[in-house]
């Protein structure tokens, strides 16, 4: 086996919980949302539980999501009417006295936490909630903050690409947060079995717009140096939330204390799609001026059009990246946040029997 | 995980077979392309029975890493109609066609209890649920039934595996199983997971229906291959066509039918479905329903049959002949 794959086209891992959706998204209507390559069909019961079951239905496969709600956890095929309860199971087979016993859709596990609906499309006797990924920060009283959805067309992989390596805030948001001493900074690098840490701090800096303008709703009139940090923290396998902030130069940061600045996570976790689509669910989160709604959707809004020029760039390389098929990666040193996630993804494939075999040696 | 329900066919070859009883034989077998097996899932399996390819399904008991093996298990009985021997035949090195492992009886993790009722052979198709819900702690019962002990495929392994969660009920020792007193202790929220003979299924449904507990947690696998009655030779008319058949004991009257050229419908072969539904006419004996199509209401009525595994029983001193309308 290869030590560590440079896909370009990288498998998703089957036994994780994966976001289908917000959890405002899921209703007493049903959602269609394909997650994995497997279309499902969200709805909530009567009760207020969140179910995952197979958009197909058992008979001909009619998309379940276009058919009605019906008692207090059923589903009904919008085609020959069969109706099934929130496990899968037939209920009601309208045109015969019986039920056929093998009528079944799937029924996938489904956890709601931190504000998002998680699916596991893998093996559900291995789908134990305490491994959702900590995103706490999403519903934490001591922090405020919101998000969107990105339909990206893309290898999700190509996004946590892009999220590992920061140096390109320089060139992609010029205007926003990029700047020089982002890709003339050290940055440190650890990894554990299910994690991923990329580290760098640039000291004694002027700060871009975007952090400038955070600096000020915090301490108004704010003028002068200050140190910067980006933390990236990847758990294994498709969610990256980013420690970032600035404080006063030599306030003590680089120590612990951020008093003198302003702090924020960009949350961010990706499912697989297709092969070439990914769906990408974000939100910025900060811990000061939590009481300022303003503030909220300055920042969604702001980090929306920033995430928008990535959205381009990543559309741009898949479509390239298809365009020269017999072109390969490179890799470089800024890669090495990234070629640890796909390490960690690629033992993960590799366990679950699902990496694809090796050419045989010529 | 997602389920499959398309056959795809291979070639597997024979690894290993054992006596594990007087009428069962272990069969392990390597798929030239190995895939994971779920709990529920089963086989088809290609037989040549005088010669004439057949196809039976047989449920998966355990697999080896990555499904590079996969055993299943095959009771010969008098009631055989011929596939059985052809497994019991079988040697290692033989090779034979089957399908991938297709699941129509999936377990579902997350219920609060489980009872999983295994009649006799039926105990292979609820072996790999129990193994599953052993590793997620789930609260199960694992309940086998079965005439003798020593007829009992699997005892031993099964007492170590499951210890207390397994309950026997053996009726030469005098324990046989209440259907009544078993159904009447299940605790609201159960599911209860049935492979067996036809009467423990019918008399499990019923006493379930009585309790009004959810019919859709009673979850059952059926092939089709019980019924009533022994199987016997019986005739049908049809008189439209102006067709006459004797199906033999060892052969479905679908298979009759088919082997007479009669053009008919059908899907799933084992009583399922009920696209093989054929009209009764006339009557001379009764039916052996062997379906899970039809209502008590119209199995009584006795106006139709799924001919794919339903069959006709004689009178007294005579033998039976029913006469179909086919569409």
């Amino acid at each position: 086996m290869k030590e560590t794959t440079v896909d370009k086209i990288l498998g998703h891992p089957l036994n994780a919980w994966y976001v289908a959706a917000w959890d405002h998204e899921v209703n007493r209507k049903p959602l269609a949302r394909t997650v994995a390559k497997r279309p499902l069909a969200l709805y909530r019961t009567e009760d207020g539980d969140a179910v995952a079951l197979a958009d197909a239905c058992w008979h001909r496969l009619a998309p379940l999501s276009m058919g009605k709600l019906e008692g207090r956890d059923g589903i009904r095929c919008p085609y020959h009417g069969i109706l099934y309860n929130s496990a899968g199971r037939c209920v009601s087979m309208p045109a015969q006295e019986t039920i056929n016993p093998s009528a079944t859709v799937a029924s996938f596990p489904v956890v709601e936490r931190y504000r998002f609906v998680w699916v596991w499309l893998g093996d559900a006797a291995l789908a134990d909630p305490e491994l959702v990924p900590d995103m706490h920060q999403m519903d934490d009283p001591e922090w405020a903050g919101d998000g969107l959805t990105i339909s990206v067309q893309c290898n999700y992989q190509l996004v946590l690409d892009n999220l590992m390596d920061l140096t390109h805030e320089e060139f992609v948001h010029s205007s926003s947060i990029g700047q020089e001493a982002l890709s003339e900074s050290e940055f440190t690098v650890h990894h554990d079995e299910r994690t991923v840490t990329v580290e760098r701090w640039m000291l004694g800096i002027d700060a871009p717009p975007f952090w400038l303008k955070n600096m000020r709703d915090k301490f108004p009139g704010f003028e002068g140096k200050v140190d910067r940090w980006q933390i990236i923290h990847f758990e294994s396998p498709t969610t990256i939330n980013i420690d970032v902030g600035v404080a006063r130069a030599g306030t003590g940061a680089p120590q612990g204390d951020r008093s003198q600045g302003v702090n924020g996570y960009v949350m961010n976790t990706i499912s697989p799609v297709t092969d070439r689509s990914s769906l990408y669910f974000w939100a910025f989160m900060r811990n000061y001026r939590l009481e300022s709604q303003v503030i909220t959707t300055q920042l969604r809004d702001g980090v929306s059009g920033v995430f928008r020029e990535d959205e381009d760039m990543l559309v741009a390389q898949q479509a390239a990246i298809d365009a020269n098929p017999d072109y390969e990666f490179y890799s470089l040193n800024i890669d090495a946040g990234g070629m640890w996630v796909r390490r960690l993804i690629e033992r993960q494939l590799a366990a679950e029997g699902r990496l694809p075999a090796p050419l045989a040696a010529g | 995980m997602a389920t499959s329900h398309a056959a795809v066919w291979q070639r597997a070859t024979v690894l290993d077979t054992t006596a594990l009883t007087d009428h069962i034989r272990r069969i392990v077998l390597a798929p030239d392309h190995p895939a994971t097996v779920d709990a529920g899932a089963h086989i088809d399996v290609r037989v040549p029975i005088g010669g004439v390819p057949d196809r039976r399904s047989y449920s998966v008991v355990d697999d080896g890493p990555d499904g590079r093996s996969l055993a299943i298990s095959v009771l010969d009985s008098p009631r055989s109609r011929g596939g059985a021997r052809a497994m019991h035949a079988l040697r290692p090195g033989d090779t034979i066609e089957i399908t991938q492992p297709i699941v129509d009886f999936p377990l579902r993790v997350g219920a609060a209890h489980y009872v999983l009722l295994a009649g006799g052979i039926g105990i292979t198709a609820v072996m790999g649920m129990a193994r599953v819900l052993r590793s997620v702690r789930a609260d199960y019962t694992l309940v086998y039934a079965g005439r003798s002990r020593p007829a009992l495929a699997y005892l031993e392994q099964l007492q170590s595996a499951h210890g207390d969660r397994l309950r026997l009920h053996i009726s030469d020792e005098g324990t046989p199983l209440d259907v009544t007193e078993l159904v009447g202790g299940v605790e609201p929220g159960t599911e209860l997971y049935l492979c067996g003979p036809i009467r423990l299924m019918d008399a499990v449904r019923r006493a379930w229906i009585e309790r009004e507990l959810p019919y859709p947690d009673l979850r059952f696998e059926t092939f089709g291959n019980s019924g009533w009655f022994a199987p016997e030779d019986f005739v049908v008319r049809i008189p439209r066509i102006g067709a006459e058949v004797t199906v033999r004991a060892t052969e479905t009257m679908l298979e009759a039918l088919e082997a007479a050229e009669v053009d008919l419908m059908f899907d799933c072969r084992k009583g399922e479905c009920g696209l093989c539904e054929v009209r009764v006419l006339d009557l001379d004996g009764d039916i052996d329903h062997r379906d899970v199509f039809y209502s008590e209401r119209q199995k009584d009525s006795r106006g139709a049959m799924c001919c794919c595994v339903s069959r006709a029983v004689a009178p007294p001193g005579g033998t039976a002949v029913v006469s179909i309308d086919i569409s």
